[in-house]
């Protein structure tokens, strides 16, 4: 008897958090999703209507595609330069505690907020910023250059230095697994650099890159305080979208938006998981 | 040895049981009615009363709750929110404050919805002083009633239980005011380098790429229809409550605006607006006056600027959350009454808002402050804000001039249209556009 409830017992405590933390929560926002409103109150209801306005205007669908081109942008660019810090790390560096004096510098800008990290970035690019200082005291541009803040290069810049790590980590710990008797029998085998590194070390890396790809894309298509400081709120993202209706008392609204965004996320990271198995590859 | 928290050295007694006795006896004496007319015998207890008050950092000060502790015994607990997280929280979480310090275009939205008790006008002391802009909506009798959500209009109700707005004062008080101001553009004169005198001149191609206005749609669409109609684009029936074509013609002239790279950015915070304004990103755009005297502060000229078709105004007020009652009721009536009665006033017209009872303010003032702040007087000494920093040197005028010139201008209110959910789904357009 004992040895039949013992495993129920194990996972009763993370079942009962998750399920008092999240499906719960969950269930209300979908609920709530359906009900009417003014601008006073909610109403218990159920009306599609939020949808039906949510999914029928042309502002959400650009801010849908406005968010997806963020995480577009976004998630290839901390591909590339994760992968390349992660291969640096993992094979250039040849001692284990360099790399782990080098993976520690990594996560140094960690030490301070993230709003810290992404604000110091508007005295920077500003109109009388460093950078359009510096450049125009060095006589480089003629006029403070205009699209470096406020901007959607702006947005890009800090999501990616905000976010790159979250690719460089796990991407590193694939690579580190990694048997370099593979490296050495490719090698041997007459297989030049760009072939070991396309068929053996990225093949191996997918694990990684798809972790890392699930944290960037999670992270930018729910991330709306940076859309919103480094755009100057021009740009409109749909969590910025979600937290407009919720300051407006629009909870049904920000509800049915809320459902759709993670009926994407989810879709997106299933789509991750079909590509690569990462439980066959842990 | 002894704890000498609890046991009196000299005597032996426990200090707490000696406390409580007195308490009760305090008690018992309020109880039985022995003591009357003495308008504060619950004075006893008072002091273990802690009214929780939240708003917007404008006027939820530590030098208040400090005042608080001094003259009434009590303490006041404040919390400082954004204007978006306080509608929330009044309407929301009623349980969680006796003392809702709100604007009046958000009582709009927060009455209705039973979150806090009127009040009752017999029991505020300095009714009668308030300034009529709050009662009767008129600064002198001749004058008319601003377009929007007048305080007037939401400012009585019928009755104790009522929901609904009473259409002229009644007994009841939604909101005791307590702070308001007329808005209009902060610019900086040494960068736009010609005189500003409409509203309007935000939408100068001259200054593209150099302007912002605030994104926070109730008030943001206010500046906008400001702009638009002096612009000569549009003019409205009512500013405040506009029609659907109305607001259609508003928000297509931003989003070209905008797609003509008019704005540089939308601030949604005070801090956001003196940035932008401090650093030189922006030279004209909305702006709250003391954060044009924030940017001042830190050497960065910058006016805010009077303009031909008057002032976009604001106003605050304290309301009672509805679950208060007994001792906390009684604290709270006796906060407003103190609210009203001078310290108060004085120290919120010296940060250049206006207080909703002049008379006592002018009390706690000196007369050189009153006819710097008050009545558009050259200040003859130099004007120090309440924490004592320089604001404006000896021989400084106050930008707008006095009271009845900037308060008699005043276009419109700050408003919750009937259409407002339309209206927020057309400025969502805008930002997205």
């Amino acid at each position: 008897m004992t040895g039949r409830l013992a495993p129920y017992l194990q996972a009763a405590p993370l079942a009962l958090i998750l399920g008092a933390f999240l499906l719960l929560p969950l269930a209300a926002i979908v609920a709530v999703s359906f009900w009417d409103y003014d601008s006073v109150q909610i109403y218990p209801d159920f009306i599609t209507l939020n949808y039906a306005e949510t999914l029928g205007s042309w502002v959400t669908w650009k801010t849908y595609l406005n968010t997806l081109k963020f995480v577009a942008i976004v998630w290839a660019i901390t591909t590339v330069v994760g992968f390349l810090v992660a291969y640096f790390l993992a094979f250039h560096v040849r001692s284990t505690t360099m790399q782990m004096v080098l993976f520690l510098i990594c996560t140094v800008p960690f030490l301070t907020s993230n709003i810290i990290r992404m604000i110091s970035w508007v005295p920077f690019l500003g109109r009388n910023g460093l950078l359009n200082t510096t450049l125009i005291e060095l006589g480089i541009v003629p006029a403070p250059l205009e699209f470096l803040l406020f901007s959607e290069f702006a947005v890009v810049l800090a999501m990616v230095h905000l976010y790159v790590l979250f690719m460089v980590t796990p991407i590193f710990n694939s690579l580190m697994r990694i048997d370099r008797a593979l490296v050495e029998a490719a090698r041997d085998a007459g297989a030049n650099g760009w072939q070991t590194l396309t068929n053996v070390v990225i093949p191996l890396a997918k694990p990684g890159i798809a972790i890392g790809s699930i944290f960037v894309v999670t992270l930018v298509l729910g991330d709306f305080v940076t859309v919103r400081f480094m755009s100057g709120g021009q740009s409109a993202s749909v969590g910025l979208m979600i937290a407009n209706e919720i300051s407006l008392l629009q909870y049904p609204a920000a509800a049915a938006n809320a459902v759709a965004l993670l009926v994407l996320v989810l879709l997106m990271v299933a789509a991750m998981l079909r590509i690569v198995n990462i439980r066959k590859e842990l | 040895m002894t704890d000498p928290k609890t046991i009196d050295p000299t005597t032996g007694l426990d200090r707490r049981a000696v406390l409580k006795g007195v308490a009760a006896a305090a008690g018992a004496a309020a109880g039985s009615g022995a003591v009357t007319g003495f308008p504060t015998i619950w004075a006893q207890n008072i002091k273990d009363v802690t009214l929780r008050q939240f708003g917007t950092g404008v006027s939820n000060l530590n030098a208040i709750a400090d005042q608080v502790k001094k003259d009434l015994g009590f303490t006041l607990r404040m919390t400082a929110l954004d204007s978006d997280s306080v509608t929330q929280r009044a309407v929301t979480q009623p349980d969680s404050y006796d003392i809702a310090d709100i604007e009046y275009w958000i009582a709009k939205k927060v009455f209705p919805s039973g979150a806090l008790q009127p009040m009752d006008v017999k029991k505020i002391k300095y009714y009668d002083q308030i300034v009529p802009i709050f009662t009767t909506g008129k600064l002198t009798p001749d004058s008319v009633v601003a377009q929007g959500t007048a305080p007037s209009t939401v400012g009585f109700v019928e009755g104790p239980g009522a929901k609904t707005f009473a259409k002229a004062p009644t007994e009841w008080m939604t909101l005791i005011p307590t702070i308001y101001n007329a808005d209009t553009l902060g610019i900086r004169p040494d960068l736009v380098g010609r005189p500003i005198e409409n509203w309007k001149d935000i939408l100068d191609p001259k200054f593209k790429g150099k302007t912002s206005i605030l994104n926070i749609p109730s008030i943001g669409i206010m500046d906008a229809a400001m702009i638009c109609e002096s612009a000569g684009i549009i003019k409205y029936g009512d500013k405040g409550n506009m029609t659907e074509a109305e607001i259609d013609t508003t928000i297509a002239t931003l989003i070209e605006a905008k797609k003509a790279g008019q704005f540089r950015a939308f601030w949604k915070t005070f801090d956001e607006s003196v940035n932008l304004m401090t650093s030189g990103e922006v030279i004209i755009q909305s702006m709250w006056s003391p954060a044009v005297t924030a940017v001042r502060s830190k050497g960065v000229p910058c006016v805010y600027q009077p303009l031909a078709e008057g002032y976009r105004a604001w106003g605050g007020g304290l309301g009672i959350g509805k679950n208060v009652k007994g001792l906390v009721l009684d604290a709270a009536y006796e906060y407003i009454n103190w609210y009203l009665s001078g310290w108060c006033g004085a120290y919120l017209n010296r940060q250049g808002y206006y207080s909703a009872c002049l008379s006592t303010a002018k009390q706690h003032m000196s007369p050189d402050e009153w006819g710097f702040w008050m009545e558009g007087k050259p200040a003859a000494s130099d004007i120090l804000s309440p924490d004592g920093k320089v604001l404006e040197k000896a021989g400084a005028v106050r930008d707008g001039g006095s009271f009845e010139e900037r308060m008699g201008k005043v276009a419109c209110w700050n408003a919750v249209m009937d259409k407002d959910r339309y209206m927020v789904r057309k400025w969502n357009e805008f930002i997205a556009a």
